[in-house]
Parts: C-alpha cells; sequence; structure tokens
C-alpha cells in the first residue's frame, strides 16, 4: 500500500486533486459548526452583494437566504450524491459487466443488448424521464442518477473480464475446483478493478453536474439546499446580481475538477505501463 | 586485418538501480569483415543492452558510463551527433529484432517499409526503388515477391515477416549486421531456414554479423566465435568450435551443461497398466453463432487417440498452431472437446457432470507456461497453493503444513507462503506452480510447456525437479514442449502432432532416432546444433554415475 501512495504523491497535478476534495470535505464536515441554522430560512435582506454586510460574507440570494450556508450545506449534498450514485452505478454496472464478461454466451448478449438500449438514449433524458415518472425527491434523484450511469462501467469491466477469464491463474483456479462464484470474485474481479475505480471518478463528476442540471432546471428536490438549486435560483436575477449563480458555479466546477484531477492520479498509479515515465 | 566494429571497454550504469550499478561492465568485443560472432547469455545479462547501444537506441534511464564504440576504426559512435547517428543506422549498421510483429509497422505494406529505407537515405526514382525492394524480397527467399511486396505485415507468417525484416535491415548492404534474438519467436523449423538465410547471406555479402541469442544450440549452427556473457561482463571469448567443446568459464561450462544433449534414455515403466486412455478426441473452433454464420472453420483438433502408461511420462511435440495446448486443456476439461473420450482408470471424464468433474480433477492437475501469467497477482503464493484442498473441504491448518511441506519439497522457502508471486524469480514461480498442481496429490500431471518461458540453466533445474517428484510420487506426466531437446530428456513415448492430427507416436528413440513420418523428419533436422554433441557431457554423465 505504501508504495502505491508514494507514487499518488509523485504528481503535483493529483495532489492539487486530493487538496481540493478534502477542502470540500472539511466544508461539508463543518457545515452544522458554522451554520447551525437552516440554511433555506430567510435571513436577511434579499440579493446583498458579498462582502457588503459583516454577516453575509458571501451575500444573500434573491429569496435573502445566506449563500455562504447554503455553499457549506451544499457540499454535503453534492458528496453524498457523488459517493451514492456513484457506488449504485459502479457496483451494477461491475455485476452486470462481470456476469456477461464471465458467462458470455446468451448472457452477454442479453445484458450487452439492455446497456446498448440505455447508451443510445442521452442520459439527461433519461433522468429527465425518471423525474418526471418517479418525482423529485432527492432520494429519486440520487437513485435515478445512479441508474443512467452503470452502462459505460458495465462495459468496462466486461472487457476486463473477457481478457482476463482465459488467463492461466484463472484456469487453474478452475482445476483447483474453485466454483463460478469464486472465480469472478476472488480471482477475475480484484485484477479486473483499477480502470473500474479510476472510472468510478468520471462517473461521480458527472453525477454532480447531473444533479446540477437537473436542479437548475427547477427539477431537483427544491427542499434541499443543493448547489444547483442555488445556480437555478440565481438565473432570474444572472444580469444584475450575477454572483448568486457565480458562487455556487465555481463551488461546482472546483469539486468536478478534484474529482477527475484524483482520478486522473490514481490511473497513473494504478497503470502499471506507465511506471518509468 | 582491421576489425569492423570495436566496442572498447563499455560500461552503462543505470543511476537509480542501486543493487546493480553498472549494466554494462567494462564490454569490449571486436568484429570483422565476414564473420559470425554470437552473444551469449541469459536474460538480464546485458546482451540486448550491448546490441542497442551500437545503435544508440538505450533507454532514457541509462547512460554510459565509459567506453568507446568503433565503426570501421573511425571515431566513436557514443560521441556522434544524433543526425550523423541516423546516417549511420540503416546505411552502415542494419539491425534485425526478435518480433516482427512489433517491429514492422502495421499500417504499411511490406513493400513501403522497404522503400522508406531507400527513400530516407538515397535519391534513386520511385521505379528503381521499387526495383530494388523486388530484389530484396527475391534474396531472403521470400514465396512470391511482388504479392509480398503488396501486404500488410499481418498478412505474412512469422517466418516471412522476420525475412521481410531481413531485407529492410540489409537494403543498404551494411557492412555490420546486429540480430537480436531473430530466431527466438519463431517456430523450429522456421528458425532453422532462417539461420541458413542470414548464413548465406551473410557469406555471399561479407557482412559482419553480431548475434544475439540464448541459445547455445543456434550458437552450435551459426557462430564463427563466441562471447559469453553475465551479469553485465563478458566472462570468457573465443572461437566457437573451442567455446562450444572446451569452454573455460565456470558459468559457460554450466550453461552448456544446462542443454539438453538430444539423446533419449530408454523407456520406463514398459508392463505399468494404461492409466489413461483418450481415444478420438476432435474440437473444431468457429463457424456456429448468431451473427457469425461463415466464420472460418478450424480444427484444432482431430480424432486425437493415445495411452498412457502409469507412471509413465508422454511428451506432445509440435509447433504453434499444431493443436498441443488445446488437447492439454481437453484433458482437464478446461476446453470442452466436441467428440472423443478421456478414460482415467476406465471412467469417461467427459461424461461427467461440472460438479463431478469439480471433484475428480483432484487427480489430474496442471502446470501451466507463463510464469507470470498462471499466478494471480494479488494473492499470496500460500493461499494459491491452499486453495485447492480448502474449496475441498480439507481443515486449514491441516493445509498450512501441507503447504509448508510442498514449499520444501519444490526448492523453496517453507516461509515463502506469506508473499506475493511478483517477489519471486521465473524460476521459483514455476515451483510454485509446481507445488500449486501437487497440492491435490494427482495421479497424473499435464504439463503444459513448463519449461519454455526459463533461463537454460533454470530451465535443466525445474526439468531435474520434476524428473524427481515424478519418481518420488509416482506420478504420471503429460509432457507439452515444443522443444525437441527437452522431449528427449524427459519422455519415455513421444507423440508429434501436426494441425491437430497426431502424425507419429512411438517411444522417444524410436520418434527421434528413427523418424517415419516427412514432418517428424523435418522437426528433427531443424533442431539447432544437432551435430554437436558437448563433450564433457560424457564427464558429466559420468560424474553423475559416480
Amino acid at each position: 500500500m505504501l508504495p502505491i501512495l508514494k507514487r499518488y504523491f509523485r504528481s503535483p497535478v493529483a495532489i492539487l486533486g486530493l487538496t481540493l476534495l478534502l477542502a470540500v470535505v472539511a466544508l461539508a464536515l463543518s457545515a452544522d459548526l458554522l451554520f447551525p441554522r437552516n440554511p433555506l430560512a430567510l435571513a436577511g435582506r434579499p440579493l446583498q452583494w458579498p462582502l457588503a454586510s459583516p454577516r453575509f460574507w458571501l451575500g444573500t440570494d434573491n429569496l435573502g437566504r445566506d449563500i455562504a450556508a447554503q455553499i457549506f450545506h451544499g457540499a454535503r449534498l453534492s458528496l453524498l450524491i457523488g459517493v451514492v450514485a456513484t457506488s449504485i452505478a459502479i457496483v451494477g454496472g461491475v455485476l452486470i459487466g462481470a456476469i456477461a464478461g464471465y458467462f458470455g454466451g446468451m448472457w452477454d448478449e442479453a445484458l450487452m443488448r439492455l446497456t446498448d438500449a440505455f447508451q443510445t438514449l442521452p442520459n439527461f433524458l433519461l433522468l429527465l424521464l425518471l423525474v418526471a415518472v418517479f418525482g423529485s425527491r432527492i432520494e429519486t434523484v440520487v437513485i435515478a442518477i445512479g441508474v443512467v450511469s452503470w452502462p459505460a462501467p458495465a462495459r468496462l469491466t466486461r472487457a476486463e473480464f473477457l481478457s482476463l477469464r482465459h488467463r492461466e491463474f484463472v484456469e487453474a483456479g478452475r482445476l483447483s475446483g474453485l466454483g463460478d462464484f469464486r472465480l469472478i470474485f476472488t480471482e477475475i474481479l480484484p485484477n479486473a478493478l483499477p480502470p473500474v475505480i479510476v472510472y468510478a471518478s468520471v462517473v461521480m463528476a458527472t453525477s454532480i453536474l447531473l444533479e446540477s442540471a437537473l436542479a437548475f432546471l427547477n427539477l431537483s428536490d427544491p427542499n434541499v439546499p443543493s448547489w444547483g438549486n442555488l445556480v437555478g435560483q440565481g438565473r432570474s436575477v444572472l444580469r444584475s446580481e450575477w454572483y448568486v449563480c457565480a458562487i455556487p458555479g465555481i463551488a461546482i466546477l472546483l469539486t468536478v475538477l478534484a474529482v477527475s484531477l484524483v482520478g486522473q492520479g490514481l490511473n497513473d498509479v494504478l497503470n502499471p505501463r506507465l511506471d518509468d515515465q | 586485418m582491421s576489425p569492423r566494429l570495436s566496442i572498447e571497454n563499455l560500461s552503462i550504469a543505470m543511476p537509480k538501480r542501486p543493487d546493480r550499478p553498472l549494466l554494462l561492465d567494462d564490454v569490449s568485443l571486436t568484429l570483422a569483415s565476414d564473420e559470425i560472432v554470437c552473444l551469449v547469455g541469459e536474460s538480464g545479462s546485458g546482451k540486448s543492452m550491448t546490441a542497442n547501444a551500437i545503435l544508440r537506441l538505450l533507454p532514457s534511464a541509462v547512460r554510459v558510463a565509459g567506453g568507446r564504440i568503433r565503426l570501421d576504426g573511425e571515431t566513436d559512435l557514443l560521441a556522434l551527433p544524433a543526425e550523423e547517428m541516423q546516417v549511420i543506422r540503416g546505411v552502415r549498421v542494419g539491425m534485425i529484432f526478435q518480433e516482427p510483429m512489433t517491429a514492422l509497422n502495421p499500417l504499411l505494406t511490406i513493400g513501403e517499409q522497404i522503400a522508406e529505407t531507400f527513400q530516407i537515405h538515397t535519391r534513386l526514382s520511385r521505379a528503381e526503388i521499387g526495383v530494388r525492394v523486388q530484389a530484396l524480397l527475391t534474396e531472403v527467399l521470400i514465396p512470391d515477391p511482388p504479392a509480398a511486396a503488396k501486404a500488410y505485415p499481418h498478412e505474412l507468417s512469422g517466418g516471412q515477416r522476420q525475412r521481410a525484416m531481413i531485407a529492410m535491415a540489409l537494403a543498404l548492404e551494411p557492412a555490420v549486421l546486429v540480430a537480436d534474438e531473430p530466431t527466438t519467436a519463431l517456430d523450429v523449423t522456421t528458425q532453422a531456414q532462417i539461420l541458413k538465410l542470414i548464413r548465406d547471406l551473410q557469406r555471399r555479402k561479407g557482412t559482419a554479423v553480431l548475434f544475439i541469442t540464448h541459445d547455445f544450440g543456434v550458437v552450435a549452427e551459426i557462430a564463427d566465435r563466441v562471447a559469453v556473457m553475465q551479469g553485465g561482463k563478458i566472462v570468457e571469448q573465443g572461437l566457437a568450435e573451442d567455446i562450444l567443446n572446451r569452454p573455460q568459464h565456470p558459468y559457460t561450462r554450466r550453461l552448456i551443461a544446462a542443454v539438453p544433449p538430444l539423446r533419449t534414455a530408454p523407456p520406463r515403466h514398459r508392463d505399468a497398466p494404461i492409466e489413461l486412455q483418450v481415444e478420438g478426441l476432435s474440437k473444431t473452433y468457429g463457424g456456429r453463432g448468431l451473427f457469425h454464420r461463415q466464420g472460418r472453420i478450424t480444427h484444432a483438433l482431430k480424432d486425437v487417440s493415445f495411452d498412457l502408461r502409469r507412471g509413465a511420462t508422454l511428451g506432445i511435440v509440435g509447433e504453434s498452431g499444431s493443436g498441443k495446448s488445446t488437447l492439454a486443456r481437453c484433458l482437464v476439461r478446461l476446453i470442452e472437446a466436441d467428440a472423443g473420450r478421456v478414460r482415467l482408470d476406465g471412467v469417461d471424464l467427459t461424461a461427467l457432470s461440472t460438479k463431478q468433474w469439480r471433484q475428480e480433477s483432484r487427480r489430474v492437475q496442471m502446470v501451466f507456461q507463463d510464469p507470470f501469467g498462471s499466478l494471480n497477482p494479488r494473492r499470496r503464493v500460500g493461499d494459491l497453493v491452499a486453495q485447492g484442498p480448502i474449496v475441498r473441504g480439507e481443515a486449514r491448518q491441516q493445509v498450512a503444513a501441507r503447504v509448508r511441506r510442498l514449499f520444501e519439497l519444490v526448492g523453496l522457502d517453507p516461509d515463502a507462503g506469506t508473499r506475493f508471486p511478483h517477489e519471486f524469480s521465473g524460476g521459483q514461480r514455476q515451483r510454485i506452480g509446481l507445488a500449486r498442481a501437487l497440492a491435490l496429490e494427482p495421479e497424473i500431471l499435464i504439463a503444459d510447456e513448463p519449461v519454455s518461458a526459463l533461463d537454460v540453466s533454470v530451465q535443466a533445474q525445474v526439468l531435474d525437479l520434476l524428473a524427481d517428484l515424478r519418481e518420488r510420487l509416482r506420478l504420471s506426466l503429460v509432457f507439452i514442449t515444443h522443444d525437441l531437446r527437452v522431449a528427449a530428456q524427459v519422455s519415455d513415448d513421444i507423440l508429434v502432432m501436426q494441425n491437430g492430427v497426431v502424425v507419429e507416436t512411438g517411444t522417444a528413440a524410436q520418434v527421434l532416432e528413427h523418424p517415419r513420418h516427412p514432418y517428424t523428419q523435418a522437426l528433427v533436422a531443424a533442431v539447432p546444433g544437432r551435430h554437436w554433441i558437448p563433450e564433457n557431457i560424457e564427464r558429466r554423465t559420468a560424474e553423475s554415475a559416480a
């Protein structure tokens, strides 16, 4: 484990990504401490510019809510969306990809045609559809994001399984008497995971963006302090009080950037072919 | 006569490797016109590094720590500016690589790639270049040169690709040719043809050839002079005749002693009962499936039958694509055969259900070819050896004790079980693979090219270990190899395969000394250095008898 950490910290970009990500986590953790009140409650006069009032150093939005409080509490939500939706997408995708790649034949045909069906629809349209049908509570939104994101990890896992399942160490395991379940989970999967882990960072970044996009269209849960909601809120005053959109926008940008940079760092660490460069 | 190429006191350092700071240590070597010098050594000895240094194709992590390389007594190649070096490469020094598939550009035709050399270094017209390309391809005896010039690399066989590479290297008639293991990736009959081609061309043109190889058989076939490398140093050099028959340095002696002699022992276990009986095994690939109707059909195995007596060793020999690995996998049902039966003591293994076979597979175990690919890199080697008995319901503690005994049996430290595969060398990994197979106490061991990825001295150790274990554990052995020398050493009986068909079977002595089928005769004739019988073999057998 230690050499992996050492290699990770060799890249300045990866360090920057990790620092940014830790900063977002710090925002999320300190939210209740610094802003114990409900961040969606009325706090003062609407549309105060940042630094105009000592009470609201990031200003207030057009409903008179504290933007700083929403940013801090929103960090929690963004991370939650990222982690939960990514877990759903990765676990589902890995299972489907593993079954398709390991068993092949009809399993592969059936599961991959299903994947095709999901992939031919644009992610966001499918997400809109799901939210329109099942409602826009935050739980539903998160699950829907996970459901639209599984096809790519499934394809990736399948490709890894296809190349690994005829390796000699898998054949040796089969001759030792291991059943399919063990071959999949103890022999092949650990070797197939590194690219999937790296891809998880992409899924996480897009999950956060998908929720923000939904919120911007006022289609996400309005009862949670998400960054997307704040951007959506500021849309109506974009030309005069642009900071209402810009501040959460920057937060989203930095978080997505952080996750992507960490993903890239992991890629360099987990991809042994880049070792000597 | 002054040498064409002289390497003088060359040292190459790798600053980031404190365990072995000098990759080449004071290497001196000369190469005259019209001679073939073989540079022999095991992997990591620095022989390829020497070749690459001549053309200045060194990785960026190393640096030249001292010495000179002079071409025709002129200035030092190592000191030339990069642009002048480009003129040296191809024009005055040609190079042939080991793997022609990766050394050729897959997107250009063979003709275009050879023409490139002329376009860069000469002012010939397109038409003249076309004529030259045809002449070259004819010279390297490629069948149908006009068609070969229009072919892409993947459309040619391995031997033809290597011929094309040689044509490219010789395009501008360089005075020096560096060949880095040019026949290692080829089948033995193709290897014999390519060696003859290199020898003939070299004679005709008076080229100075530096030929790098790990195989003393190839050395015996082609070398005028020999230099032996070990750990970045040349430990011995001299005339081929002297080095092959009267080696002085202990390392050279060890290497030559490790070459299996092409001699057979009298077959053992003639009267033992038949244990494994294979009848009419067939396997066909392709031609089925929903979306590939008209796929090409390959008969990987066609009606293969043989018997294996208890305690005996059956060698299965053949070139790549002969179906020998498919046969091994069909025997243990890693591949399900389309037709035929495998009977173990009368019980038909192919008729068992998957579940029954998972239990019975204990009796037939396999050792794999690739020491790197056959061990799961993410699990401890002790767990790999123990997992077979554990999934069959044995108590963990009992198995742990057995794993320690097995490690000792195959010549490893009994405490090594907590380490991961990458911490072991290739030979040690093959020992772990052997321990894993033996953990289930099998009656039959199937070894699929178990030593072909190993250096010759390690190969000899693993073969000795196998020979020792099969006696001690009363194992029957199916030993698959492409190397007739290895087959001669281990087998009681030999079965020769070609294109999925058994063309000849018999005792090892019959097959190797009096082959009847033309293909077997061609295989035996192609064994590199088959006329060379090291003189000290007599001494060695005398020693081991004493």
